[in-house]
């Protein structure tokens, strides 16, 4: 079923109060990967606050839908967003990084309730998800496992270990996301060292591949559906984004990929945040 | 301990086919044991439990990193996860896996770990395993174990299943003589085991070594009455350093045995407890030295890397002050005591 126009102007009033949240956050971290957390925001959005199914104040009920953030280093994207759900209070948010906090980088999920796996070096998400996935498939249980990759991750061998053995065990319950923001450290994820033609490695893999806008919740939802639809085999959502999304100076910046924001720079990134919104 | 899993043929069984013949019989027993492989079932042995519980096993291909990162999800999802791979693939291959998804997150994942040390010789050196133990030590929440027999490798199997969090279990890949007479001797993990009392040198040995250095206690005793204490350190890590403690207290002088480098396993961990004792101790670490080991039959190259009996012998006529020649009575009583096992 199609995201009807409130919905739809739910998650991207959410997705507004999100990116807010996050550029808070990166200030209090002194620091944070800011671009990738932009990116990344409104697949999280769609899935926690429309798709997954989840109980905040359980958060180890064992019917709820998991989530890999295989991409560890969006912690600072991802903490807001389990802090609005009410997984923990939002105020220690405001330790992030901090010596001694609970919250670094990358999330610990024996520290941080809602987090499903501690993730942060990349290539190591969509394994544990393909094992969530099929212990779920020998439990019958009907739980998904959602997984989200970085687009320069998927440099790493054992994606692609993990993308075989997700369809020669057909797991329908595992749905994935790379948030294909084109950039990774130290430059153009195709100049370092190319994926294209990336739909057709997964489709060669024997995964139902799409590919959408990674910011536009309709054809996120399509997609989601689509994956929901899917039997017999894992379903790959190639999310196209654009890294720093919402500030406008940091927007398909290489250098944004890390970055602390002096107040200065605070009050801009809120301000074209609030623009991009009509909040103005 | 009960006898329950301890049903396999000590006398005719590889301590490989022992823990695929426990592991089948502890599938039986408890449903949530799954077990992974990367296109090793035939050679790790756990084929047994995959013909007996097809749905619960799974050979992922030959990609390690993947079969480390599958079995944490699948421990995630509430599974006991029981892994097995050569040592050599699980330790360096996958090694990040181990430590980030599986002792991070300190996960209910039993790791073992087949081929370790010399045992697949002539394979050569892409296929041994030296430095396991000094890499799984270091990884916070793991507990490393290198049982010396078929008897061992069984009580640490059944142990880890209910031992918290991940357990890293080396054995090796032939027919292995047992040291122990029974699977009931008081095994518990981190409890090492005194075989044989002695005053004038401690021999602290594991895995291959076990054997070796309670028959080189026993010859020397009778040959040339030197008292030799010898301790079964089982579990690396945790180490007994009780046990460490009490034989530089009764003995002044120990000696390490183990089928792996000098560097990281029973050897330094044995030296870490003597620095930090403040005490005294004359030490001598048996093992490979820092070099890539050579090719060969296994049991030749326990001789050339002086961890089998004769070089144990060597090693402790050293340290009392003797020479460290093995002399023909003392030569002659190994052939006759090989003989008799053999």
């Amino acid at each position: 079923m199609a995201l009807t126009e409130e919905q739809i102007a739910a998650l991207t009033e959410k997705a507004w109060e999100i990116r807010r949240k996050i550029i808070k956050t990166i200030v209090w971290a002194g620091g944070g990967h800011v671009g990738g957390a932009l990116s990344q925001v409104d697949i999280l959005v769609i899935l926690y606050y429309h798709y997954m199914n989840i109980d905040p104040q359980n958060p180890k009920w064992e019917n709820r839908d998991r989530l890999i953030l295989s991409k560890g280093h969006g912690g600072v994207g991802y903490a807001p967003i389990l802090a609005d759900k009410g997984y923990f209070h939002e105020e220690l948010l405001q330790k992030f990084n901090h010596t001694h906090s609970d919250f670094a980088m990358h999330l610990d999920h024996l520290k941080v309730p809602g987090v499903d796996a501690s993730t942060g070096s990349l290539g190591h998400g969509l394994p544990i998800a393909v094992g969530l996935a099929l212990g779920a498939k020998l439990k019958g249980k009907k739980w998904r496992t959602f997984c989200i990759l970085g687009d320069g991750e998927c440099n790493e061998g054992s994606v692609w270990e993990a993308a075989m053995a997700a369809k020669h065990y057909n797991l329908s319950n595992l749905t994935a996301f790379v948030d294909r923001n084109q950039l990774c450290i130290d430059g153009s994820v195709e100049n370092i060292m190319a994926l294209e033609p990336f739909k057709e490695k997964w489709m060669s893999f024997g995964w139902n591949t799409l590919e959408i806008d990674g910011h536009d919740f309709q054809q996120l939802g399509k997609a989601i559906e689509n994956a929901h639809e899917t039997t017999e085999k894992p379903t790959m959502i190639i999310a196209n984004t654009v890294k720093g999304k919402g500030v406008d100076y940091m927007e398909g910046e290489v250098p944004w990929h890390y970055g602390g924001l002096d107040p200065e720079k605070e009050e801009m990134a809120l301000k074209s945040i609030d623009q991009l919104y009509g909040k103005t | 301990m009960s006898s329950q899993f301890h049903n396999y043929d000590i006398e005719k069984m590889t301590p490989t086919e022992i823990y695929g013949e426990v592991l089948t019989q502890m599938g039986k027993a408890r449903e949530e044991i799954v077990t992974l492989t990367a296109d090793l079932a035939k050679s790790t042995k756990t084929k047994k439990f995959a013909s007996e519980f097809p749905e619960r096993f799974f050979n992922v291909g030959i990609a390690e990193q993947n079969l480390f990162g599958i079995a944490s999800g699948m421990a995630l999802a509430g599974f006991l996860p029981f892994v097995s791979t050569f040592a050599v693939f699980a330790s360096l291959r996958a090694s990040e896996q181990i430590r980030t998804d599986i002792c991070y997150q300190n996960l209910n994942c039993k790791i073992i770990a087949t081929h370790s040390g010399l045992s697949f010789g002539q394979a050569g050196t892409t296929h041994h395993c030296t430095e396991d133990m000094g890499v799984m030590r270091s990884f916070a929440n793991m507990t490393v174990i290198a049982p010396a027999d078929g008897y061992e490798i069984a009580n640490a199997v059944i142990s880890s299943a209910d031992y918290p969090g991940p357990v890293y279990i080396r054995i090796g890949r032939e027919f292995e003589r047992p040291v122990h007479k029974h699977h009931e001797y008081g095994y518990e993990i981190g409890k090492a085991i005194t075989l044989h009392e002695g005053s004038d040198v401690t021999v602290i040995a594991c895995g291959t070594g076990v054997l070796h250095a309670e028959k080189a206690a026993r010859i020397l005793n009778e040959n040339r009455g030197i008292k030799v204490k010898v301790i079964d350190m089982h579990t690396i890590k945790p180490l007994d350093q009780k046990a460490v403690l009490e034989a530089i207290e009764e003995t002044g002088k120990i000696i390490t045995v183990e089928n792996h480098s000098i560097i990281g396993g029973l050897g330094s961990a044995v030296a870490e407890t003597i620095a930090e004792s403040g005490k005294l101790c004359h030490l001598k670490r048996l093992g490979v030295p820092d070099s890539f080991s050579g090719v060969g039959h296994p049991e030749e190259l326990q001789k050339y890397y002086s961890i089998d009996t004769e070089g144990i012998i060597s090693a402790i006529s050293e340290m009392v002050g003797e020479t460290p020649e093995v002399d023909k009575e003392t030569k002659l009583a190994l052939n006759d005591d090989w003989k008799n096992v053999v």
